[in-house]
């Protein structure tokens, strides 16, 4: 994933900075993000929706290159954009348009032929499922809704590339699954940037990843990989001091994280024996009361780079 | 029976990077305020004086005895001063919204997303109120002058009235565009619509009172300068050839820093990202 740089290559960041006011929201990051879903990942504050804004020129980057779909974004902003589609995090629409005005009027904005625009604003809204809605006021519609306006609006210019910013915030779960198969649906044609901080979404949409912890990249690479299919996962749940037993096992080689309450997930590297943790327990005079083999997931890939 | 394809469709027609992305931002905006019968109502009342100006054109040229209501340059000074009602109205009615609605459903970042610079877009709100100022002054002015020449059979009046047709575009023009400018400057300050009513009552009703008890109580004709339509009423004066209350230059600089402000505000309100330093 960072192993130089594809023409191919929807997103490319080289030593990028950005400041936010005072703040330096993201630090010198360097990476590329191959074709297809990739997620942002990261806890409130990280970078994500800036890093998104930064892409879309409207944050301007206090040093480093930037290349979105090949333009560069400090040179080429308004190309970009026409070729781009984005879903705010944030609620939004144009005030006292129906569904089918609002979507229409974006794809206008965006280039395309007004007559065009709305052919394609019909098509895009009975994609996201918002075909029967399509005359009513977006003032009047529920969370879920708008949320599905919002793809809509990124989508009808049909763009190359689309960023979702936290694209499932405040949806049921029936409403938050269907459109995670819509992300997936579309990432099998356009390249799609996921940024959200609920892990499971990311794990459903996406093949490839991209942690973000205080402004800097904490980890990247395919989802499957930094899962690390050669390390095993276990859970343990033990009686006596935690504190001590997880240090032994960081000194031979085990990481291990808090998942909740007294659970602990150790990751055994490949060339270890699982028998290697009840050593540990027995030299630290803790019980083992729960152990249980487990598999590797997006939550484990995140604690790790988060160092949690 | 059919089949259809139920996935992600890509777009195969044109798809271009506009050069006139603000009139696109502008039809939207027209149409949208057209679609309101108050609105519609409102416009209507507008032209009404054009109606009572008319008839009076009509029976100055056509009938002797009705002389005294004969074309002067100040039948059209007075015309485009009595709109002045309209254009506040109209522009409390059109503009308070423009960007304060947008600000107040985040719309500003959905804007500035796509291929369109902070220029589009304010040029696309601004021609949208400028449209319905401009069909209530500029407008009806010029079809006066055209009811004129058309009541009167010849161009002699414009002929002899050089200056009509310049000081009529320019008025209209600087009241189109100082009543644009300012309240779209009001409008990027809120997310209320009815706050940036309220600013702009305030500057165009307020200052207009305090600057007469001034100049009533001081007796100093500078206190003008305090209230931007009365100045721009300096400015209307010289062209139609009435002698100003204070220098006309001076006037002039003041619509023109007040413009210039108004542009300051909108650079820096205008923008997908507020950066708090």
């Amino acid at each position: 994933m960072t192993s130089g740089r594809s023409d191919r290559s929807p997103v490319v960041l080289e030593n990028v900075t950005v400041n936010y006011g005072t703040h330096q929201a993201l630090r010198d990051i360097s990476v590329t993000f191959p074709e297809g879903a990739v997620g942002l990942l990261g806890p409130n504050g990280a970078g994500k929706s800036t890093l998104i804004k930064a892409l879309l020129g409207l944050l301007r980057p206090a040093g480093g290159v930037m290349h979105v779909l090949g333009h560069d974004v400090a040179a080429a902003p308004l190309a970009i954009r026409a070729h781009v589609g984005y879903m705010p995090e944030h609620d939004t629409h144009i005030p006292g348009m129906n569904g089918v005005s609002f979507v229409a009027y974006c794809g206008e904005l965006s280039g395309l032929p007004r007559a065009d625009a709305m052919q394609r604003a019909h098509e895009v809204l009975f994609y996201v499922g918002l075909g029967e809605a399509r005359y009513r006021n977006v003032e009047t519609y529920s969370t879920g809704m708008k949320q599905r306006i919002k793809l809509a609006q990124a989508l009808v210019h049909d763009p190359d590339l689309l960023l979702l910013d936290e694209p499932t915030n405040g949806m049921d779960p029936k409403g938050r699954e269907e459109m995670l198969v819509l992300i997936r649906d579309v990432a099998d044609r356009i390249s799609v940037v996921l940024s959200s901080h609920v892990l499971p979404d990311v794990d459903f949409a996406c093949d490839h990843v991209v942690v973000l912890h205080k402004g800097t990249v904490a980890t990247h690479g395919p989802i499957a990989a930094l899962k690390g299919d050669s390390t095993r996962v276990f859970e343990l749940r033990v009686k006596g001091d935690e504190r001590p037993f997880v240090e032994a096992l960081r000194e031979v080689g085990i990481e291990s994280h808090d998942e909740s309450g007294d659970v602990i997930r150790v990751f055994v590297p490949a060339d270890r024996p699982a028998q290697l943790l009840f050593e540990v327990a027995a030299r630290q005079g803790v019980q083992v009361r729960h152990f249980r083999a487990s598999v590797p997931s997006l939550e484990d890939v995140f604690a790790r780079a988060l160092g949690t | 029976m059919p089949i259809h394809e139920q996935g992600y469709r890509r777009y195969a027609g044109e798809r271009r990077v506009r050069d006139r992305s603000w009139s696109v931002i502008a039809r939207a905006g027209i149409l949208e305020r057209l679609r309101e019968r108050r609105f519609l109502a409102l416009m209507l009342v507008a032209w009404l004086l054009f109606g009572v100006r008319a008839v009076q054109l009509y029976l100055g040229t056509t009938i002797v005895r009705a002389s005294f209501f004969a074309p002067s340059d100040e039948t059209f000074h007075s015309f485009l001063n009595q709109q002045r009602i309209f254009v506040f109205f109209i522009t409390i009615y059109a503009g308070a919204g423009l960007i304060a609605s947008d600000r107040q459903a985040n719309a500003l970042q959905l804007y500035l997303s796509k291929p369109i610079t902070r220029r589009d877009y304010i040029a696309g709100k601004l021609a949208t109120l400028a449209a319905f100022l401009i069909t209530v002054t500029w407008v009806p002015a010029m079809l006066l002058l055209a009811l004129q020449v058309l009541f009167s059979g010849s161009l002699e009046f414009v002929s002899s009235h050089p200056r009509l047709v310049p000081a009529i575009t320019v008025t209209s023009l600087l009241q189109v565009a100082l009543a644009s400018m300012t309240m779209l400057a009001l409008s990027s300050l809120s997310r209320s619509r009815r706050f940036a009513a309220m600013a702009y009552a305030l500057v165009t009703i307020f200052a207009g009172a305090v600057e007469r008890v001034l100049q009533t109580a001081t007796g100093a004709a500078g206190w003008v300068l305090l209230s931007p339509q009365n100045t721009l009423l300096v400015v209307s004066d010289a062209l139609f050839g009435v002698e100003p209350e204070i220098p006309v230059t001076i006037a002039l600089i003041a619509v023109v820093s007040l413009m210039a402000i108004c542009v300051a505000v909108l650079e820096r309100r205008v923008r997908a990202v507020d950066v708090v330093a």
